[in-house]
C-alpha cells in the first residue's frame, strides 16, 4: 500500500499531492472539472466560480480549496452544473459576446464553456453595455465587450512581463478592465507582442491586430475537441505537487 | 386615376388594402392599396418596413471583422455579403491582384452561391405559383404542395440547393455564415479529397440544371400571353461586365443602359459608384430609391439581377448557358427577355452557367494551392462590387488610421430593384385588381411579381424576418372590414 493520499471526486478516488488544491489534483487524473479563470500556468484565482464544487453542504471554488485527504466532492451532478450554466449566462449577458462576428469563435473558452455546459438560452436579459474599443495601439486592439474579468491578463502582465499593463477598477457591476497609462489607452503603454499577457485572454478581448479568421473553420482549438478534453490535455502542464507554478517562479527569477 | 399609380391624389379620401407582410420573400415587407368607393386603384406602394442599421453598429469595429459581420444581413445568400465586403477590404489592405488559388476559391464559393439561392428561390418559392397557378388553392400553393404533385422537380430542387451548399461548405468552413474569404485573399484552398468530392456530382449537377432551364421555358411557353405581359415594364439596366462583355457575377465593370438598349455608360470602374449612381430618400419606406445620375431622379431608376444580366451581356463564357441565352433572346421576337416573369427562365439560365463554372474550377489545380493572402500598401477606402443572386451589390468603406470601420456604405441588389417592383405591381394592380373585389388569389398575383425579383428585404433594410401574409381591408375611417391571412387560409 502506497503512501498517496486521495479524496472523493464523484465517488472516485484522486490521488494527490501535498499543496494541491482539488482541481489541479483532478485534472493531473483525467477527471475534468469546468472552469474558466483557473489556468495551469497560474496561482489559483477564485473568481470565475465556474469550477465550483459541493464538499459536504458547503460549495468552493475548487481551483482554491486545498486538497485534503478524505474529502468527499460532488462536481458533475445536476445541482453543480445547473449553478456553472447560471454562471456562464451571466458573464454572456453582462458583456457583449456576438460569437458570429467575434474573430476568437472557435478558439474562445466562453464559448467552448457554453457549448460543453449545454448552454441553450441567453438565460438572462442581455444589459448590451457600451464599450467602445481600444485599437489605438498599431499591433494590438482590446476589445472590451468580451472580458469575463478572469484576471489572467492582469496576472500574466505583472507575474510575468514584470510591466501590470492591466487592472480591474470599479465594483460590482461596474468592474472593468483597464490598462495602466494615464490616457487610459493602450498605445501609452509599453505592452508587446510576445507578452504573455496578450497571448494568455483566454476570449477575444486582446487581439493581435489584422489576424481576423486567419484561421479556417475547423482548424481552431475547440474544433477537433470540446473544452473539456482540451483541458486534460493541458492538465500535464499543471504545477507540481508544491503548490507554486513554473509560470510565477520564472517571473520571481527574473 | 394616375398612371404610375405611387401617390394618390386625395389619400384621405381611400380605403386601405395591406398585404402585410409579404410571404415566400426573404424579409419583412407589406403592400398597401389605396382604392375608392368603386374598388378603382389610386395607389400602390411596396414598403419594406424593418430597419437594422448594419451601416451604423459596423462603425468602430475593425476591418478585418466585417467580411464575417456584414454576412448576418441575409441568410439566403450571405456569400454574396461576405464576398462583397472582402473585395473592398482587398482595397483597404492594399492587395490590387489576388493570387490565382484565392480568386479562383472565392468564385467557386460565389457561383455555389448563385446555383444554391436560384435553386432555392425557383424551386422553393416561386414553383407553388408557377406550376399550380398564381390564384389556385392556397392550400397547396407551396413547396409541400410541389413535393407531391411533382416529385422529381421538388427533389432535383432540393438537390440542387444542397450541392450549391456543399460547395459553400467546403469553400467558406460552414454552409452558412462561414469565414473563408479574408480581407486579401481566402483562408483556406481545397484538398484534392474535397476537390474530388464536388467533382463526383457535378455533371449530374449540370444536367438538373439543364432541366429546370427547359422547366422554366416551358412554364413560359404554356402561357405566352400571361408570362410576356405580368407585371412588364420598361426599366433602364445595370449590371457589372467582363472586360470582354461577357457575362461575370464576380467582377467587372459597370454598364447601363437605357430602355431602348443604348448605352448609358459601359465598362466603368465601380471605385467610384457614387459619380453615376445616387440614392433617393422617400417618406414612405426604409428602402432608398437609386437612380442613375446621367438620367436624373425621375428617370434614373433601372433594374438588376437575372434578367438585366443574361440580356445585357454580349455572351455567357460557358457553353450551355450561353446557347440557352440565345434562345432567351430569340424567344417571341425578344418578348422573354424584357418580361417581369422572364426573370425566373434567366434565373435558371445564371444557374445552369454557375454549375458549369463550377465544374470548369474543379478541373483547375490552382484551387489546390497554398498561397493564399497578398498584401500591399494601405488605403482609407475600399469599394467591391459583386453581382449577388439578386443582382448588384456594393459595399463601401472608410477605415481610419487605427484600423476601425469609420463609414460604411451597401446598396444592395433589392435596393437598386426598389422602384422596378413598385413599377411591376403597379402594372399588376391595374392590370388585374383594378375595379376588382380583392380575393387572397387576386393579391397573389403581387405577391407574384415580387417575387419574380426574388428580393431579399432583410438585405434591402439590413433587416431580419420570415414572411407570413396577412392582408387588412380598412375603410376611409381606419376600421378594419375584412382581414385574410396566409397562416389562417
Amino acid at each position: 500500500m502506497s503512501d498517496t493520499q486521495t479524496f472523493l471526486l464523484d465517488g472516485e478516488e484522486i490521488p494527490f499531492a501535498p499543496g494541491q488544491t482539488v482541481i489541479q489534483a483532478a485534472l493531473a487524473a483525467g477527471h475534468y472539472i469546468p472552469h474558466l479563470c483557473y489556468h495551469p500556468e497560474f496561482k489559483p484565482h477564485g473568481s470565475c466560480k465556474v469550477c465550483t464544487v459541493k464538499v459536504g453542504n458547503r460549495t468552493a471554488a475548487s481551483c482554491t480549496l486545498p486538497a485534503q485527504a478524505g474529502l468527499e466532492v460532488e462536481s458533475a451532478s445536476d445541482e453543480m452544473n445547473d449553478l456553472r450554466r447560471t454562471l456562464v449566462q451571466m458573464l454572456f449577458a453582462e458583456g457583449n459576446h456576438f460569437c458570429p462576428s467575434c474573430e476568437k469563435s472557435g478558439n474562445c473558452a466562453l464559448q467552448a464553456l457554453g457549448y460543453d455546459l449545454g448552454v441553450m438560452t441567453a438565460g438572462f436579459r442581455h444589459l448590451f453595455p457600451d464599450r467602445p474599443v481600444d485599437a489605438s495601439h498599431p499591433d494590438l486592439l482590446l476589445d472590451f465587450n468580451r472580458c469575463i474579468l478572469c484576471e489572467l491578463c492582469v496576472r500574466a502582465s505583472c507575474e510575468v512581463d514584470g510591466k501590470c499593463v492591466f487592472a480591474l477598477s470599479g465594483r460590482g457591476i461596474d468592474k472593468h478592465l483597464i490598462v495602466n497609462a494615464p490616457s487610459g489607452r493602450l498605445e501609452d503603454t509599453d505592452v508587446a507582442l510576445t507578452d504573455k499577457a496578450v497571448q494568455v485572454c483566454p476570449v477575444g478581448v486582446i487581439l493581435k491586430k489584422r489576424v481576423g479568421f486567419a484561421q479556417p473553420i475547423g482548424a481552431r482549438r475547440y474544433d477537433a475537441s470540446p473544452i473539456s478534453a482540451q483541458a486534460l490535455a493541458d492538465a500535464p502542464r499543471a504545477p507540481a505537487g508544491d503548490g507554486r507554478c513554473a509560470a510565477c517562479e520564472e517571473a520571481e527569477e527574473k | 386615376m394616375t398612371m404610375n399609380l405611387e401617390t394618390a391624389a386625395h389619400p384621405e379620401t381611400l380605403r386601405r388594402v395591406a398585404i402585410e407582410p409579404v410571404s415566400r420573400v426573404e424579409g419583412h415587407g407589406k403592400v398597401t392599396l389605396l382604392l375608392d368607393d368603386d374598388d378603382r386603384i389610386h395607389q400602390v406602394r411596396l414598403h419594406i418596413v424593418e430597419f437594422r442599421g448594419f451601416e451604423k453598429f459596423i462603425q468602430g469595429r475593425p476591418y478585418w471583422e466585417v467580411p464575417v459581420m456584414v454576412q448576418r444581413l441575409c441568410g439566403i445568400c450571405p456569400v454574396s455579403h461576405h464576398l462583397a465586403a472582402s473585395k473592398a477590404l482587398d482595397q483597404i489592405v492594399g492587395a490590387k491582384n489576388l493570387t490565382p488559388t484565392a480568386e479562383k476559391l472565392r468564385r467557386l464559393m460565389h457561383y455555389g452561391q448563385i446555383l444554391q439561392s436560384h435553386a432555392l428561390h425557383f424551386f422553393h418559392l416561386s414553383s407553388p405559383d408557377l406550376l399550380f397557378g398564381f390564384d389556385s388553392d392556397v392550400a397547396r400553393r407551396n413547396i409541400v404542395g410541389v413535393a407531391q404533385a411533382y416529385p422529381e422537380v421538388a427533389k432535383q430542387g432540393v438537390l440542387l440547393r444542397k450541392y450549391g451548399q456543399e460547395v459553400i461548405r467546403l469553400t467558406a468552413g460552414k454552409r452558412v455564415h462561414g469565414t473563408g474569404s479574408v480581407p486579401g485573399g481566402v483562408n483556406k484552398n481545397l484538398s484534392r479529397e474535397e476537390r474530388d468530392l464536388l467533382l463526383a456530382d457535378i455533371y449530374q449537377i449540370i444536367a438538373w440544371s439543364r432541366e429546370a432551364v427547359a422547366l422554366a421555358r416551358k412554364l413560359y411557353e404554356q402561357s405566352p400571353a400571361l408570362y410576356d405581359d405580368f407585371g412588364r415594364f420598361d426599366a433602364h439596366s445595370l449590371s457589372l461586365i467582363r472586360a470582354d462583355g461577357a457575362l461575370d457575377l464576380y467582377h467587372g465593370g459597370l454598364r447601363a443602359r437605357r430602355k431602348d438598349g443604348s448605352t448609358v455608360f459601359d465598362h466603368v470602374n465601380y471605385d467610384h459608384y457614387w459619380e453615376h449612381i445616387f440614392e433617393e430618400v422617400k417618406p414612405w419606406s426604409y428602402m432608398k430609391f437609386p437612380y442613375l445620375r446621367e438620367l436624373g431622379p425621375e428617370d434614373g431608376w433601372y433594374r438588376v439581377g437575372p434578367l438585366t444580366r443574361v440580356t445585357q451581356c454580349d455572351f455567357i463564357p460557358t457553353p450551355f448557358a450561353d446557347h440557352e441565352r440565345r434562345d432567351f433572346l430569340a424567344y417571341g421576337g425578344g418578348s422573354a427577355a424584357g418580361a417581369t416573369l422572364g426573370t425566373h427562365w434567366a434565373r435558371m439560365i445564371e444557374m445552369l452557367h454557375s454549375a458549369e463554372a463550377i465544374k470548369e474550377l474543379l478541373h483547375d489545380d490552382d484551387l489546390l494551392g497554398d498561397d493564399l493572402v497578398v498584401t500591399g500598401e494601405r488605403q482609407e477606402r475600399g469599394v467591391g462590387m459583386i453581382e449577388a443572386p439578386r443582382g448588384t451589390l456594393i459595399h463601401h468603406y472608410r477605415v481610419d488610421d487605427d484600423d476601425v470601420v469609420a463609414r460604411c456604405n451597401l446598396i444592395v441588389s433589392t435596393t437598386h430593384n426598389n422602384q422596378a417592383m413598385n413599377e411591376s405591381i403597379r402594372a399588376v394592380a391595374r392590370k388585374y385588381l383594378d375595379g376588382r373585389k380583392l380575393t387572397e388569389g387576386l393579391l397573389n398575383h403581387i405577391e407574384v411579381a415580387i417575387r419574380a425579383f426574388d428580393p431579399c428585404l432583410s438585405c434591402a433594410t439590413h433587416a431580419l424576418g420570415k414572411m407570413p401574409l396577412i392582408v387588412e381591408l380598412v375603410d376611409a375611417e381606419g376600421r378594419q372590414v375584412d382581414s385574410l391571412s396566409s397562416g389562417s387560409l
